[in-house]
């Protein structure tokens, strides 16, 4: 298992280095991967339908119980087999809607670390690497949804969506993180048993928020809904695969795996049936309202995924049954729908639903998957989607005290549904064929094939539900920890309540249809409303974010040296200030200070005077002649304090910076006063203050008593080890030899800087 | 004499920083250099000062006989002076090029890297 994973990420890694060769024609071969993946997956069916779970074991960091863990029950063989089959028509149909793309190997790249991240999602055990897959997943989404790159609105989109799921992917770490702390491991496998002890637990209700932050937003679920229809930027092969049948249903999918470990608790139901409903209705509404043939279908998936969520909300067998079959419903019609809305897009040039018309007469084969598509999306029998309809019906009708409105919503949202589907995937073929269509062309076979099969798969499981009863549907709903054995997938049930809501809600929706026609006014009308929307509000916060971190960082980082000097000095000045006035003694013993001797006060003098001159002279000579005698003065302390070394060494250096500084001095600009007075006050201010902290500082070190060991060690080995008599030398260049070797390095690397500048002759060329 | 050193320290580092707060280049150089002063004579003063006993090893003796200056600083501050000049020299040349180039001395105005400003 772990190989059939690791597949995908191999041929994305290769295609790195064969892009160019792959940019051919050979690109459809991308397509054997999926499909290799798809037998592969497939020859378990038999097992898992007899009940048997497959189980896959790899240590990755045993230490913090995070492994590479896999399972394949009913639940991910499902999702597997969507992945790679639908993965598969994708992948053919791509070769040849984006034939000759100058990205196409980017494209298959993406596409296939998609699938791969996809996969191990579906797989993992371990919710450490369910993580880890689930955000490669979002960033190989980033990747597919600005593919356009050259376009503004894809880049946002794409950030958008990035933004939105990458908190959602944040929200599932830390949840997984609690749970794996409640439950002392991370293996789902290993939480199944303990379902009483984590809903008693007092984290149960934050455990069981941050893993619904993660399902709404990867499910696009209300407030989280709005990424989901700027991703449909992406290109057409993405939307279908992505943002309709597989990735979107990742928190589906998460949601599914732990009803077993955090479900069955009032909060759970009623949380999921509350957002589900919203979420369902909400969207399904805007489809009327849209005119772009991909909008609609973005819509009418979010509004999908509330049905699922709220089906999962609901917790009985006949909901998980319901969901189960719908999943497999709405991936067939719905990859079907975005397959045709992409030949549309592409052969006849718009998406726009209010000029598409008669196309049967130029694509009668993609307007066969259409209509079929439309049925099922609408659930009239004999497809597929009409059984999904029943199951959804059969469970909300019987679900408790609630069940009249819980129907009633669902009821509505199917009528629009039914409208959505039928605008997307009859209206563009019905009518008379419009003159600017009237030399649209059949696109290959390899475009229209795809979604042909998946419309065809639509008809065939709903005349032959057994094909997925017992292998797919029963083995999925035991997995999620009720008993699957009393499930009977059937078209007919004989004349009932569900039967009379069908009917009425196909009459409604057909209805509906007939009437209200999609124009660009009631779009334009409703898009006043966007200003209320989730949307809005979290732009809106998210520009305010992006002026206050631009305020505060160019509040600290303005560019001005002397502003970053003076907040450093400020701090400087706070903190140590504070902590010598709250923890200093102020225990100076002036009696352990050595007596002021005349030669000692007159150097003092001379020092401070040359100081006071440096700084106020408005001449830059004096200041440099009188900087140069700030330096004798400390030669001549460094002479009266027994540091002979230290003095010759102040006094050439002294005297060569002086000579150096005069030298260079009229090349020099004017000594201007650059700064006004209130600048002038606020720095003196600033440089007393931390001067005087300074000279505290030093007299609270002076009463410290002082350790000499090193000192005492060098002194009493400099002539026995080294057999130097001056200790400064020795430690200079015996000692510590090399570290004067470096020094010496790194003089010699200035010399050589000035010694360029100087000499630099810039042609004129070059200069600016 | 201690406090009047550590005062003199202090006077030091406050004219040093004085002097870099200056939007001039040529003060800035002066500032650090002063700084740098103060920073040796600080290092100086917390070994401890002791007159007239240079860390120099008596003629006729291995070892010292009597009380001696802390050779650890002194060996420190001389690396210091040494690598501040390194340092001093290449500033001053810098600025003097930079000043060619860009024909101003004011660090607010050296500060945008577009050509027209």
């Amino acid at each position: 298992m772990l190989l059939a994973i690791l597949l995908g990420f191999a041929f994305s890694l290769f295609l790195v280095f064969t892009g160019k060769f792959f940019k051919g024609r050979i690109s459809i071969l991308a397509a054997g991967i999926p499909l290799a993946l798809f037998v592969y997956f497939a020859q378990f069916i038999g097992r898992i339908s007899d009940g048997e779970v497959i189980t896959q074991f790899h240590s990755w960091i045993p230490a913090f119980g995070v492994n590479l863990g896999f399972t394949l029950d009913g639940l991910s063989l499902l999702f597997s087999l969507m992945i790679t089959g639908i993965g598969f028509l994708v992948f053919v149909y791509t070769s040849a809607y984006l034939k000759g793309h100058k990205y196409l190997d980017r494209f298959y790249g993406y596409l296939s670390m998609f699938m791969a991240a996809m996969l191990g999602l579906v797989l993992s055990d371990n919710l450490i690497s369910l993580f880890v897959f689930w955000e490669l997943t979002s960033i190989s989404s980033f990747f597919l949804i600005g593919f356009n790159n050259t376009s503004r609105k894809s880049r946002k989109s794409a950030l958008i969506a990035l933004a939105i799921t990458g908190i959602g992917g944040l929200s599932l770490l830390v949840g997984s993180i609690f749970l794996g702390s409640v439950t002392g491991t991370y293996s789902i496998a290993e939480m199944l048993t303990m379902n009483p002890e984590i809903a008693s637990n007092p984290y149960y209700i934050l455990i069981v928020a941050l893993i619904f932050g993660a399902a709404f937003t990867k499910s696009a679920q209300f407030p989280f809904h709005f990424w989901l229809p700027g991703a449909m930027k992406a290109p057409t092969p993405v939307s279908t695969y992505l943002h309709s049948a597989t990735m979107v249903k990742a928190g589906i999918y998460l949601l599914m795996r732990l009803t077993p470990v955090l479900g069955d608790h009032e909060f759970w139901n009623t949380t999921l049936i509350i957002v589900g409903a919203i979420t369902m209705v909400y969207s399904a509404i805007h489809t009327l309202f849209r005119t772009d043939l991909k909008g609609i279908l973005a819509y009418s998936t979010i509004s999908a995924l509330g049905i699922l969520v709220f089906l999962i909300g609901q917790g009985t067998v006949d909901a998980l049954t319901a969901a189960a079959v719908f999943i497999i419903v709405h991936a067939l019609y719905k990859a079907t729908l975005f397959l045709i809305t992409g030949i549309i897009d592409y052969q006849a040039g718009t998406r726009d639903t209010t000029v598409l018309r008669g196309l049967r007469k130029v694509l009668f084969p993609v307007a066969i998957a259409g209509f079929l598509a439309a049925l099922s999306s609408a659930g009239i029998p004999p497809t597929i989607g009409f059984i999904g309809k029943e199951l959804t019906y059969e469970s909300t009708f019987h679900f408790g005290n609630m069940a009249i409105l819980l129907t009633g919503l669902i009821v509505i949202t199917k009528i629009l549904l039914l409208y959505a589907g039928f605008v997307a995937g009859i209206k563009p073929f019905t009518g008379t064929l419009p003159e600017r269509f009237e030399n649209t062309k059949m696109p290959s076979f390899l475009m229209w094939l795809p979604p042909v099969i998946l419309a065809l798969g639509c008809i065939v499981f709903g005349i032959f539900p057994g094909l997925i009863e017992g292998s797919l549907v029963k083995p999925m709903v035991s997995s999620m920890g009720l008993d699957g054995k009393e499930i009977h997938l059937k078209l007919f049930h004989g004349f009932n309540v569900i039967l009379l809501l069908s009917v009425i809600t196909i009459a409604l929706g057909t209805v509906l249809y007939f009437t209200l026609k999609p124009t660009k006014k009631l779009e334009a009308w409703v898009a006043k409303f966007e200003k209320f929307s989730p949307q809005t509000i979290i732009s809106n916060s998210w520009a305010f974010f992006f002026k206050f971190s631009n305020g505060w960082t160019n509040l600290f980082q303005n560019g001005y040296l002397r502003n970053y000097v003076a907040t450093i000095m400020v701090f400087t000045i706070a903190l140590t200030g504070y902590s010598l006035f709250t923890t200093a003694n102020y225990a100076v013993d002036f009696n352990s200070f050595s007596t002021v001797t005349f030669y000692e006060a007159a150097t003092s003098i001379v020092m401070l005077v040359a100081i006071g001159y440096t700084v106020f002279t408005r001449s830059r000579l004096a200041a440099v002649a009188s900087m140069g005698i700030i330096g004798y003065s400390i030669c001549i302390l460094f002479v009266i304090y027994s540091a002979p070394d230290l003095a010759m060494t102040q006094f050439s250096i002294d005297t060569l910076t002086v000579i150096l500084f005069v030298l260079v001095l009229y090349k020099l600009p004017k000594y201007l006063k650059l700064s006004d007075y209130k600048m002038r006050i606020r720095d003196g201010v600033l440089s007393l203050a931390f001067g005087t902290i300074i000279t505290l500082l030093i007299l609270e070190v002076l009463a410290e008593p002082v350790n000499k060991e090193v000192s005492d060690y060098y002194a009493a080995n400099a002539y026995i080890l080294a057999h130097g008599k001056n200790v400064v030398n020795v430690i200079l260049v015996d000692f510590r030899g090399s570290d004067t070797m470096i020094e010496i390095s790194v003089l010699a690397i200035a010399a050589i800087g000035v010694f360029a500048l100087l000499k630099l002759r810039l042609k004129k060329s070059d200069q600016r | 004499m201690e406090v009047i050193l550590a005062i003199l320290i202090g006077v030091l580092y406050a004219a040093g920083i004085y002097m870099i707060l200056r939007r001039s280049l040529v003060k800035l150089i002066l500032g650090i250099i002063i700084l740098g002063n103060g920073a040796n004579l600080l290092i100086f003063l917390l070994g401890r000062v002791v007159k007239g006993s240079p860390p120099i090893i008596p003629a006729d003796s291995d070892v010292f006989q009597s009380v001696y200056a802390d050779p650890v600083p002194q060996a420190l501050i001389l690396t210091a002076i040494v690598i501040s000049f390194g340092l001093q020299s290449f500033a001053i040349i810098l600025v003097k090029r930079a000043y060619k180039v860009v024909k101003t001395d004011d660090l607010d105005e050296m500060n945008a890297i577009d050509k027209d400003s």
